[in-house]
């Protein structure tokens, strides 16, 4: 089964033009005055792993519109007693879901949903593949600041390999045109992610990532998924940590984000993540209007 | 002794096989012949017209290839103690489906098969086996890697070699000692080859595709590294006979062509699905394009049907691994590993061996054939000289058709290549002289 339309599985094999209508809809989202585009429509948050943003925002912006939502997280669910993922599905269509968000620690879960449950899939999150909201809202956020994409550079600084929203980002961003820098340590930042898509390149160096840089993206280490992969955390700060002395290597406009959570002292410093560059938390905010726009694509509601 | 079963012979029964061509490798034939089968023996093999008397039941092989009955030396039967994926009845009724006369069966069952009552279970005539099933036993107790089984008496029980397979044998004094017992036993120690330290939660190969997908990859090098040890230690060890299943990497090939050229007795098999499929045919995170050894880069495949071709590969094994749907149909990380292979196995070979790499016929009947015998002794099988045990195949290398996943004979459906549209067609598989099937 093709997966429902309105689905949103990832931002690979989505066209430019429909990121552009997505990006455009949620600018015409907001909040605090909702038009009640899903009145009555149930959102089911199928969340297998833990969240705070990307949970909070879906969950807020289906309310503002209208929508009941339920939240099912594996413990104190059926998936505790051993339910599979498509039995699941099946029951939460079964209650009456008209949406389905999901995240899941596993990449593709939610094509596999999608490919048996009548109803539109949104991932929330898929393991280490893609996590496609976020790109839209950081699409969004640099839109805000940047105006456009063309002729931009955006260096994304830390753990690649594990990371969903460097995937889902490195596939939107390269549709633009814009130039992709990948920077870490070889065990974070393997070679091969340069074929990920066009006008993606990797260094080992910051300088290099930051020269002429208006975006810089900072990524979290994922302690959680190094699954035995050893990282010298001394040696990662001492090279790739965000101070401001590096940051000053970068365009003098260049802004800073982070998918979050961050970690203070870590990939970044307090003064970077409180500074004048820092979008952090606009990032956040525009995760509201951004799943607004999201949830309404899904109910077929573009106008 | 061997573990096989003949079940299917009926007393007395001649077949004259007529008007075919008959590639018989081991024997230097591959021309048309006319071929008498009597009490589950090759009787009589000559040029059209040549044979006198008469035959109970005639086989009329006119436009077809008749060969030695293929040897699939890589299945797993699932039984005991896994028949919702499949039985030894469903499982030999897929082989005849795909011209296989003898299957070896893998111990990696619940509870392994490592013990003497276990494999003569297997051997019991209410099993239900349509052709000759050869038993595999564990090499280990219960597979844990830790403690050799009581090869010996495995070996006098009729078990053809012996495996962990499913899990490598990593310890490199275990696999030392077992290259050695199996040495003074003339027992061959088949290896799964994986560093299973280096592909923990890893689901597909290592390469540009498993890191746009998100999925953890497995390295060549996690392959390359066991056989290279193995044949090392194979090269060593008087007598050693190391068979490494299903191998999937260039990298692997190496060693083992390095082991062959220094004369060690190493053989290897390939499967149906390393030849044809690439890391990059996965779509949509299908399960059904998950299994262990992963398909490979397009580089790996090209070096496998280079070795095809120029003679080094010892055969082609399908790696049959049935499992139920629910197994399957979920998250790929966390679903099954393996894929179904009898029943398409020929028609692969012939559509992507012959008619794309131009192998000639005579070379994919030996993969099929002698290759196998070759690798575990099956006495009396792989050619059909006079005397030889009568398991014949009859294939038509011309015939298209559509595989049909859901007529499948196997009790599972998991494979990536139903709807396939193939070429080569099994027409008659007879074991002990008796057509087991026919299509």
């Amino acid at each position: 089964m093709n997966p429902a339309r309105g689905s949103l599985l990832g931002i690979e094999h989505l066209e430019a033009a429909e990121v552009l209508r997505l990006l455009k809809l949620a600018r015409r989202m907001n909040p605090d005055k909702p038009r009640p585009l899903l009145k009555g429509r149930r959102v089911l948050l199928l969340f297998y792993e833990s969240s705070t943003r990307t949970r909070s925002s879906f969950e807020i912006a289906a309310k503002s519109m209208g929508a009941h939502t339920i939240l099912i997280q594996p413990i104190g669910s059926s998936i505790e007693k051993g339910e599979s993922l498509l039995d699941t599905g099946y029951t939460v269509r079964a209650v009456g879901a008209d949406i389905i968000v999901i995240r899941h620690p596993n990449a593709g879960a939610p094509y596999v949903m999608a490919q048996h449950i009548d109803v539109p899939v949104i991932n929330a999150g898929d393991g280490l593949h893609e996590h496609p909201s976020q790109a839209l809202l950081d699409a969004y956020t640099i839109l805000r600041n940047k105006k456009t994409f063309k002729g931009l550079q955006v260096a994304i600084v830390g753990d690649i390999f594990h990371s969903r929203v460097a995937r889902s980002a490195c596939h939107l961003l390269s549709k633009f045109g814009v130039k992709i820098i990948l920077c870490g340590p070889q065990e974070l930042v393997p070679d091969i992610a340069t074929t990920l898509a066009p006008g993606v390149r990797v260094t080992r160096h910051i300088e290099d990532a930051l020269r002429g840089t208006d975006v810089v993206m900072l990524l979290r280490v994922q302690k959680e998924r190094l699954s035995g992969m050893k990282i010298d955390l001394p040696e990662y700060i001492a090279r790739y940590q965000m101070n401001p002395v590096r940051l000053k290597m970068a365009k003098k406009d260049a802004i800073v984000m982070h998918p979050g959570p961050i970690i203070r002292g870590l990939e970044l410093t307090s003064e970077v993540a409180d500074g004048a560059q820092a979008r952090i938390l606009e990032e956040v905010r525009n995760g509201v209007p951004m799943r607004m726009a999201i949830l309404a694509r899904a109910m077929g509601k573009m106008r | 002794m061997s573990a096989e079963r003949n079940r299917s012979i009926s007393p007395a029964a001649s077949l004259l096989i007529k008007g075919g061509h008959l590639i018989d490798p081991a024997a230097r034939i591959d021309a048309s012949m006319d071929m008498l089968l009597k009490d589950g023996r090759v009787a009589e093999v000559a040029p059209p017209h040549k044979i006198k008397g008469g035959a109970e039941e005639k086989f009329d092989a006119r436009g077809l290839i008749v060969t030695p009955g293929f040897i699939d030396l890589h299945v797993h039967l699932r039984e005991p103690g896994q028949a919702h994926k499949e039985t030894i009845a469903t499982g030999t009724a897929a082989a005849a489906a795909g011209g296989f006369t003898s299957v070896c069966t893998m111990p990696n069952t619940v509870p392994v098969v490592d013990s003497v009552d276990w494999i003569e279970w297997l051997r019991q005539p209410e099993r239900g086996a349509v052709v000759n099933v050869f038993a595999l036993a564990g090499a280990t107790q219960s597979s844990k890697g830790t403690a050799l089984t009581d090869f010996r008496a495995l070996h006098s029980a009729g078990a053809i070699a012996v495996t962990d397979d499913g899990k490598p044998i990593l310890d490199d004094r275990i696999m030392r000692e077992a290259l050695v017992l199996g040495g003074e036993l003339n027992f061959p120690v088949v290896q799964h080859a994986e560093d299973t330290r280096m592909t923990e939660n890893c689901s597909m190969h290592a390469g540009a595709r498993s890191f746009r997908l998100g999925l953890r990859g497995m390295t060549a090098a996690a392959e390359a590294l066991i056989v290279e040890r193995d044949v090392q230690l194979a090269m060593h060890i008087p007598n050693a006979r190391l068979h490494v299943a299903h191998l999937s990497t260039a990298d692997a090939l190496k060693s083992v062509r390095r082991g062959k050229r220094a004369k060690a007795r190493v053989t290897f098999e390939v499967t149906p699905h390393h030849f044809t499929l690439t890391d990059e045919d996965m779509r949509d995170y299908d399960s059904n394009y998950k299994m262990n050894p992963p398909l490979r880069s397009a580089s790996d495949v090209e070096a496998i049907l280079v070795a095809l071709a120029d003679g080094t590969v010892d055969a082609i094994a399908t790696d049959h691994a049935p499992h139920a749907a629910h197994e399957k149909e979920m998250e790929f990380e966390r679903a099954a590993f393996g894929i179904t292979g009898l029943e398409t196995a020929l028609g692969l070979a012939i559509t992507r061996l012959h008619r794309e790499k131009h192998i000639p016929l005579a070379r994919i009947v030996e993969l099929f054939t002698a290759g196998p015998a070759r690798c575990f002794d099956l006495r009396g099988r792989g050619s059909l000289v006079r005397g030889s045990i009568a398991d014949v195949t009859v294939f038509d290398p011309k015939k298209k058709w559509t595989f049909d996943a859901a007529k499948s004979r196997s009790k599972s459906r998991n494979t990536p290549f139903d709807g396939w549209q193939l070429t080569g067609k099994v027409a008659a598989t007879i074991v002990g002289g008796k057509i087991v099937y026919s299509g």
